[in-house]
């Protein structure tokens, strides 16, 4: 047990999965010298060699291909990709190809790829560099789309993605990068499975679905509402696809409210995945129509305005107000 | 000569859709160099003229007068990189990419084009902009991160910039192949990097460039770094080697010699311009600085290598052209040093006075005409707002 930010955590991950295994490599660029440009994979070149660890020329599409290859000669890559919205050059290869070879093979060919993303806003940045591209994946049959909140869970989902024999997409929340909290790099069958939800805080009066950088914002949420006598059980989805819904499911059936929030544009998105599946499920246990509290269907503004796209406290606690029927933005809304 | 040794052979567009029979037909590119000459250099680093008559001619006009201009140019953008930079490390932009190394590569391509070309660059290319006659506000508000571009393309000539590394290219590409059906004699010219030659989309804009014969120039600015990734990981050749696979002849020019570059982009531009379709040019420079504000070059640039390109400053070298001449009279100095002076002082007040703009403009220009849809985000969105501003004590929400 030792205290780690949450990008270092993935490193010790990373590390951990290089020694475990001698099919794991990484490529990605400027991850080896430099150590990538959050420093993720700091010391693994000079550590483990520049064949295992390979700074790749400057190509997603490229990188993505190759690791396809890598994979049919079985070796087990781990791509990362500098910022989310540089992955786009790769969107082919890893939907067309990655996701779909498994089935087109009838199961002889596996594709066990981890690709690392680190997304979302909240730094300002310039354009690009602060997207949430997760529902473009979940959208995708036969990826597993990941995604992880605390350097625990960054630590142990990252070696479960990389000893998955799916591929998986590994969302890294880059404005939490620099969290600590206490690592143990024990993995056994206690550990919670990688496509498992958790429930981080225990309520009984809302369900609050989350995960990645929101996370936090929701526990926060906790507890400012609990001050007001509001009671939130907040979710950590960590897995977007598959979602684990008997754990929200179990929740919303005994709260009878859904709040789901997430940076990512609203439309198509994840929260309106969760709202549908679980007001199927559930119908007859709501108290009230699911809220979603998300990024605007704009694209990802310039830093000046990101904090009025990005869901905040504030607005979470609306929409809590809302599905509780109390006073708030939307009251007497006649839109 | 020049213009045969760059020309395609014609023959082999016409050609190009029945392989059968050129086997044993004479080589089509017979015509073309198997690799470019030696890297053109007009001006060494000692500031005394080098001889060279294929591309001497064509900066034949540019005397005393163009040189001390160009030598202020050069100031002038590094002036305003270096007080960029400072307004990053004060906290009023969030990020800057300095061109350091690289003004006369940038000023001896821009000052080559008419306002009637159209630039596509990348993030690095504002010694390009003020060519082109960006506003010097203009050119930090997208790194304050008050507006999502820094200028009107159509108002100026240049694109906005392209962070997505390689995909301007391709967009210079079509642009040019838009003024051959327009029957304009306009060029399309593609500002990029080493790195940027690896991506596909570069690649591909050769392949359309060369197919349509469209008037673009790729003017790469090899500047030896992609980030921490030297050009090596990116090329095993030079780069300059790699378009006459494409059927695009390339040259490779001294990047930190500004007669050398101005030359280069004229040749490439007039070839453009009578019909003769694209031209690759690789600018060798060197990135003095960091990548970004937010790089730290220490954990991979090579010290001895540094040292050496400062050696070949392209500022210094026409200092000493100047200087040999008689040229370089305090007056000069003095007009120089005072143009950017204030320059850099505009810039810096520029950037002071931008502010944050209005929250609900989060919700403009998605559509070219509002959907009911977004509006409906919008409003709620207002209502929110006001909440807050109504409650007691409420701040801006
Ligand atoms: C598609 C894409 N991938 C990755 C990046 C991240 N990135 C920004 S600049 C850069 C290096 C570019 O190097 P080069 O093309 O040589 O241009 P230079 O920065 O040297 O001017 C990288 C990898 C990006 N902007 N876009
Ligand atoms: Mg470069």
């Amino acid at each position: 047990m030792a205290v780690q930010t949450l990008a270092a955590a993935i490193g010790t991950g990373l590390r951990r999965a290089l020694q475990d295994d001698p099919r794991v490599v990484l490529l990605g660029e400027d991850i080896g010298r430099l150590g990538g440009v959050f420093r993720v994979t700091d010391g693994l070149q000079r550590d483990f060699g520049a064949d295992r660890v390979m700074d790749t020329p400057l190509a997603e599409a490229g990188i993505m291909g190759t690791a396809v290859g890598l994979a049919y000669r079985g070796y087990r890559p781990v791509v990362e990709i500098q910022f989310d919205g540089f992955i786009y050059p790769a969107f082919d290869q890893i939907v067309a190809q990655v996701a779909k070879l498994h089935y087109r093979t009838g199961g002889a060919v596996r594709m066990p790829i981890t690709v690392r993303v680190p997304y979302g806003g909240g730094i300002g940045a310039v354009e690009h560099h602060s997207e949430s591209p997760e529902a473009y994946f979940t959208h995708t049959a036969g990826l597993r789309v990941v995604t992880c909140s605390s350097p625990q869970d960054a630590h142990t989902m990252i070696r479960q993605a990389v000893a998955c024999d799916d591929p998986v997409l590994f969302f890294e929340p880059k404005r939490r990068y620099w969290v600590k909290g206490d690592v143990d790099e024990v993995i056994d069958e206690t550990t919670m499975a990688m496509d498992r939800a958790r429930v981080v805080v225990e309520g009984d009066d809302v369900t609050v679905v989350t995960y990645g950088p929101l996370v936090a914002t929701a526990r926060d949420a906790a507890l400012a509402a609990s001050d007001d006598g509001i009671s939130l059980e907040v979710i950590d989805l960590r897995s977007l696809a598959p979602v684990d819904y008997e754990t929200v499911e179990a929740s919303v059936r005994r709260t009878g409210r859904l709040v789901v929030t997430h940076e990512a544009q609203q439309h198509g998105g994840v929260g309106a995945e969760v709202a549908a599946s679980i007001t199927e499920r559930c119908f007859h246990h709501l108290e009230a129509a699911p809220a979603r509290v998300t990024g605007f269907d704009v694209p990802y503004p310039p830093a000046a305005l990101e904090d009025h796209f990005l869901p905040d406290l504030d607005r979470l606690l609306d929409a809590v107000d809302r599905v509780m029927g109390r006073q708030n933005s939307l009251s007497g809304w006649r839109g | 000569m020049l213009r045969s040794e760059l020309s395609p052979n014609p023959v082999h567009h016409r050609t190009t859709d029945s392989r059968a029979g050129t086997d044993d037909d004479v080589d089509p590119w017979q015509d073309l160099p198997a690799r470019p000459r030696a890297t053109v250099q007009l001006l060494s680093p000692d500031g005394t003229r080098r001889s060279d008559p294929e591309y001497e001619p064509w900066v034949q006009d540019v005397g005393t007068d163009q040189i001390s201009a160009l030598y202020q140019d050069m100031v002038v953008v590094r002036r305003l990189d270096i007080e960029a930079t400072a307004l990053q490390r004060q906290g009023q932009l969030g990020l800057w990419p300095p061109l350091l190394g690289q003004e006369a590569s940038q000023v001896g391509s821009a000052r080559a084009l008419r306002a009637d070309d159209f630039v596509f660059s990348s993030y690095r290319e504002n010694a390009v902009a003020y060519c082109r006659g960006v506003g010097l506000t203009d050119l930090v508000r997208v790194w304050k991160g008050t507006s999502a571009s820094g200028w009107d393309p159509y108002a100026v000539g240049m694109a906005t910039p392209s962070i997505i590394i390689g995909a301007q290219t391709l967009h210079a590409t079509g642009y040019a192949m838009g003024c051959v059906k327009d029957g304009v004699d306009s060029v399309a010219v593609a500002y990029f990097g080493d790195g940027a030659t690896s991506q596909g989309d570069v690649n591909e804009a050769m392949v359309f460039a060369a197919s349509f014969r469209a008037p673009v120039v790729f003017f790469c600015q090899n500047n030896q770094w992609a980030i921490s990734e030297p050009v090596s990981l990116q090329a095993v050749r030079p780069i300059a080697d790699r378009a006459p696979g494409f059927g695009i002849p390339s040259i490779r020019v001294d990047g930190n010699d500004v007669l050398a570059v101005l030359a280069a982009t004229r040749v490439a531009l007039d070839r453009a311009r009578r019909g003769d379709g694209a031209t690759f040019i690789e600018a060798v420079t060197y990135r003095m600085g960091p990548h970004t504000t937010s790089d730290d070059p220490t954990r991979y640039v090579d010290k001895a290598e540094h040292e050496s390109w400062a050696g070949r400053d392209p500022i210094l070298r026409v200092e000493r052209l100047l200087e040999l001449g008689g040229h370089l009279t305090p007056e000069l100095t003095r007009a120089v040093t005072a143009t950017a002076d204030a320059a850099a002082r505009e810039m810096r007040d520029g950037c002071h006075g931008l502010e944050p703009p209005e929250p609900l403009s989060v919700f403009d220009h998605v559509y070219t005409s509002p959907t009911s849809w977004l509006e409906r985000q919008r409003r709620q969105y207002e209502a929110y707002l006001a909440m807050y501003q109504d409650a007691p004590g409420g701040g801006e929400g």
